[in-house]
Parts: structure tokens; sequence; C-alpha cells
């Protein structure tokens, strides 16, 4: 069943489970903050949680096309929107309580530590250009925007990019778990260029043979 | 959840007494299990981790002027919230994982520009000077604070112990590096073992003291046990825990964080709001314990104790020097 195209409800049913499922990390912090088990650090594992799972939700999101170009499987390329939805809601969020819990809306010191710290800067930049995404994302602008649209979407790559140097720059030392999220977007990324290549390779030779042919 | 029970009440002995405490931390929040599992950071594991179950009170010791009006940070977040990459490095991971950490038997091994190289046993060490409790303030240099009721006693009284020859002009603090006991120093994050450095003058300083306690309590495993350092008014990484050597240099030892990063780690570390980290502002400072709503207090020069450590650097370019 999961091979074939879920009809109409089946999808909208999907659609909602997964909507709520995507909104447990929300669920899940407002649970330990109101039982005040967010350990002794309570603002850092905001900020930490909610910044973890913008890069999950980017990752799913850009998952769905290499899940279709492997597998063929391709209809859940339909829920998309929706992780890249969810990615700019927990990136909100991250970005809030940086500016609100972290730092308090002291502009001047949020100015100086965004300018001068490069892990902060670029997790800013991957947030800034995300905003025209989350801003074009009806299908209404999707109509009028047209080609360009989809040009504007390829700043998915950068954005996800500058997410996980983002993570990289600010860990201390063990970069471990910056490293796993690095290799899964190198994946991600590859596969695509992968099959661009063999795409590209097919339709030269595809040229070359008609050409040859034609010159026959 | 303060569980600070004044050591006024004091036994002729170490006593010990074994507390188990049911936390509410403990919730793992089923159902993220498995995504904690694949990757366990601190954004999606709170603390798992609860203070050790035995716990000793520490005989006698008199009780100082030092840090009195401060509040203190609890004894819940001192000891689940540490940087003791030996045991992991999550913060949470060394309260997890030193839970079966033996720190006795334990001796100290006193090296290089002394008259005679010798070891002394942690026994002996506690009887070596009066023990007192010292309230301090600790910043760490990732932009955090707390602030720690040490037991513990002057560095200087073990240096004189040592007998330094004339041509020792620092001393390097060893840290123990287990991979049997210690799960972190099979990863080889640092350039294991954890070694740290002072000036001699920094170190015969009255506000340096070895601490071998916190809350009138036997020092926890996760907090350095059974030994370590502490120097208030530099950067909580230089407190070298669970310390086994002590060697007496001429040249300036190189420290596991120079090693690591000499760019963003020199040997001062003094606490300095005007030298910016790479990483972290140092300009202010997130007091542990003060819930979600509390804003950042500011960072002063020399964690507040310029008056008394200040002219250990007259005359030093502290931006170079950092
Ligand atoms: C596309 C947007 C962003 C993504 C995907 C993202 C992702 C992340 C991730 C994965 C972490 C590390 C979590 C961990 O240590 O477990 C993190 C931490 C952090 N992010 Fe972001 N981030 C984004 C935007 C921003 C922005 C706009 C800011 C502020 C200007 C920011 C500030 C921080 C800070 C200060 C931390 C460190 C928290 C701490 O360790 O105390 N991020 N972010
Ligand atoms: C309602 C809003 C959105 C819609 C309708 C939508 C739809 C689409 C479509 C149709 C594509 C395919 C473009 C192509 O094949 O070249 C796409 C690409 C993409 N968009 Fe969106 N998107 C929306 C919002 C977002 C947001 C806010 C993000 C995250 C910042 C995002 C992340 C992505 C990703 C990851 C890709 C895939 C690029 C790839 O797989 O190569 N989307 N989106």
């Amino acid at each position: 069943m999961f091979f074939r195209q879920p009809d109409k409800s089946q999808l909208t049913r999907i659609r909602f489970l997964l909507f709520l499922l995507a909104l447990m990390p929300l669920a899940r912090l407002i649970w330990l903050g109101a039982t005040e088990s967010l350990g002794a650090n309570p603002i850092e594992f905001i900020e930490r949680s909610t910044g973890t799972w913008a890069l999950v939700m980017l990752l799913i999101a850009l998952a769905l096309t290499p899940i279709r170009l492997l597998t063929g499987i391709a209809w859940p390329i339909q829920l998309r929107r929706m992780a890249g939805l969810f990615m700019f809601f927990y990136a909100c969020l991250h970005f809030t309580s940086y500016l609100w819990l972290d730092h308090w809306f002291d502009w001047s010191e949020i100015s100086k530590h965004i300018i001068k710290h490069p892990y902060v800067l670029v997790g800013f930049l991957a947030f800034v250009l995300a905003v025209p995404l989350a801003l074009t994302s009806s299908n209404t602008m999707m109509r009028r925007l047209g080609g360009r649209w989809k040009l504007l979407h390829r700043m998915v790559y950068p954005i996800a990019i500058l997410a996980v140097l983002h993570f990289w720059w600010l860990v201390k030392k063990d970069i471990r778990e910056p490293l796993f999220y690095a290799v899964v977007l190198l994946l991600l990324l590859g596969v695509r260029v992968l099959y661009a290549g063999r795409k590209q390779l097919k339709t030269q030779t595809t040229s070359k043979i008609q050409a040859h042919n034609s010159s026959a | 959840m303060l569980i600070g029970k004044k050591p006024d009440i004091l036994s002729s002995e170490i006593t010990p007494r074994a507390i188990f405490e049911n936390r509410r931390r403990f919730i793992k929040a089923a159902g993220f299990g498995a995504a904690a599992g694949l990757i366990a950071s601190a954004g999606f594991v709170p603390s798992l981790a609860s203070a050790a179950n035995t716990r000793q009170k520490i005989a006698s010791f008199n009780k100082t002027a030092y840090g009195k009006e401060e509040q203190l940070t609890s004894y819940d977040d001192i000891t689940t919230y540490n940087n003791f990459y030996e045991f992991g490095t999550s913060k949470s991971d060394p309260a997890v994982h030193s839970r079966l950490f033996k720190p006795t038997p334990w001796t100290l091994s006193i090296e290089g520009e002394v008259k005679k190289p010798r070891k002394i046993s942690i026994e002996d060490i506690f009887k070596l000077a009066p023990l007192e409790e010292r309230i301090y303030r600790m910043r760490c240099v990732e932009g955090w604070s707390m602030v720690i009721p040490w037991v513990g006693f002057p560095l200087s009284k073990l240096i004189q112990y040592a007998e330094p020859t004339a041509n020792a002009r620092y001393i390097e603090f060893i840290s123990l590096a287990d991979p049997k006991s210690m799960p972190g120093v099979r990863v080889p994050i640092l350039d294991w073992p954890y070694r740290e450095g002072l000036r001699m003058d920094e170190a015969m300083h009255p506000l340096t003291i070895m601490a071998v306690g916190l809350y009138g309590e036997v020092l926890p495993n996760q907090n350095g046990a059974p030994i370590r350092l502490v120097v208030p008014w530099k950067y909580g990484f230089k407190g070298a825990k669970s310390i086994v050597g002590l060697r007496f240099t001429e040249k300036m030892p190189v420290t596991a964080w120079m090693k690591a990063g000499p760019s963003e780690y020199g040997f001062y570390a003094n606490v300095n709001p005007e030298v910016e980290h790479p990483r972290w502002s140092q300009s202010t400072e997130r007091r542990i314990g003060g819930g979600l709503f509390s804003p950042r207090i500011k960072t002063r020069m020399f964690n507040g104790y310029a008056d008394e450590v200040g002219q250990l650097y007259a005359g030093m370019d502290l931006r170079k020097n950092f």
C-alpha cells in the first residue's frame, strides 16, 4: 500500500496524522516546561531542540525527491510543502527563543552577536533565505511566479548547507552530531547530482545517436 | 529540589549516606526514544542525569566569608550540568556515565621541578590542611555561570608540601584518563589526558583552591572526584578534574584546550568581558537556575575578583594573553 498513490481522502488523513506528529516536538517542549523538566539550562535546551527540529524537517523535505528517484515512489512529494513549512515553523521558534529568551530583545547586543560569531551569522542567513520560500508557498503565489517560483525554491539547497554549517561551527570540539547531519545532506544532494548526471548522459547519447543516424 | 542539608549537623566521621531520589527529571519522553538514540543531543534528551546515589558528608570544615552574599546554584543543577569530556561531551553525560567511577584508592603524583618527586594518597591530602568552604562564582567559557559552595583547601598548601625548586615557574595539572572507567576517553575528542596549567603566582594565590567537596559533601564523581582545581577568576575549563599528577615546570605547559584550538583557548583564560570568543559572547552570561525568563547578567572582569587578582597581570596585554 505504501507504493500506491493514496486517494484524496487517504492523503488528507496522512497529512493530518503527519501534521500532529510534526507538532510533537513542540508539545514535548511545552510538557517538559510545564513540569520543570528542561534541565539546568532550559533556554539552551529550547534553543537546541527547536534548531535541531528545524534541521530535521528541512532534511525530511529534501529526502522526498531522492526517495522518488531511488524507489519510484512519488506520492510523498505531495507532503513536501508541509515539511518545508514545518522547517520554517521550528526555525521561527528557534529564532524567537534566541531573540527573546536568550537575549531579551537587546538589539545592540544581538546585532553584535550575529555579526561577530560566524555560526550565528550563517544560521541567520539560512533563516533570512527561508523567509521568501515560506511567503511564496501558497498555490496562488506558485501560479503567479510560474517558472521563477521554481528558481526561487532552489534556494533550499544553500539554506540546507548553511544550516549544517551553522551547527558545525557552533560545537566546541565534538563534531560527531553535525557530521551526521552533514553526511545525510551530502547523500541527499549526491543522489540528485548522480541522477542529473545520468539524465544528461542519456540525452547526450540519444542526441548523438540521432545525429549519427540522420547524417548516415 | 535543593537538598543541601546545611553542614551544621556534622557527624564526627565521614558517614556514607545513601540517598535515592526518584526524580521527575527521569522523564524519558517515550516515543522520542528512537530519535534520541540516533542522535543524542542536548536538544533531544533532557537531563536524564541524576546525582550519584551515595553521598557522603565531609566531617569537618570551616565556613569562610567568601561569597556569603551569593545565591547558591542548586545541588541538582551543579551535579547534572557538567562539562567533563572524559565522561562524554553532552552536559548530562558526566552524571550518568560517572556512576560506576571509583575515586578511591587515589594517589596524586608530584613531579618535575621539586626537591623530591613523591606520591601522596587522597587520605593524606585531606589531612594536609584544614578544609574550608569557599563559595565561588564559576563562569564557563560557553556563557553560563553558577555559584558553587566548594569545600577544599588553598593550593598553596599542597605546593608547600611539594617543595618546588627555584626553577619551578609553572604547574601542570594532569587528569586521569582511564578508558576503562571513563567512556569519553575512548573517543579522541581531546588529546588525553586532560592537562591544565597555572603560573606559579596564580597557583599560590589565596583564591586558588583544590576542591574535594561541594555542599558540605565529598565531591561527586561528575564534578571531578576525588580532587580538582578551582580558579574562580578563570573560565571553568581551567579547573582540571580528577587530578592524578602535579608537575612543576620551568616552561609554560601546553594545556589540552590550547592544543585543541590555539586560537580559541589561551593559557591564561581569565574571565574577560572585553575579549570575545569566536563562538560565544563573553560580555554577558546566563546564571544557571534562573528559569526561562531570567535575563542574562553582565560578565565582570576577572569574574568579579579583579580586586584580589588584578595585580597578577599588571602590565600584561590581556588581549594577546587571552
Ligand atoms: C534555517 C535556520 C536555522 C536552522 C536550521 C538552525 C539549526 C540549528 C541547530 C541544528 C542547532 C544546534 C542544536 C544542538 O546543538 O543540538 C542550532 C543552534 C543554535 N542556533 Fe540555529 N538554526 C537556524 C537559524 C538560527 C538563527 C536565525 C539564529 C540566531 C540568529 C540561530 C542561533 C542559534 C544559536 C545561538 C544556537 C546555539 C544554542 C546553544 O547551543 O546554546 N539559529 N541551530
Ligand atoms: C506551501 C509552500 C510550498 C510549496 C507548495 C512547495 C512546493 C515545492 C515544489 C513543487 C517543489 C519542487 C521544485 C522542483 O522540483 O524544482 C519544491 C521544492 C522544495 N521546497 Fe518547497 N514548497 C513550499 C514551501 C517550502 C518551504 C517553506 C520550504 C523550506 C524552507 C520548502 C522546501 C523545499 C524543498 C526541500 C524542496 C525540494 C528541492 C529538491 O528536492 O530538489 N518548501 N517545493
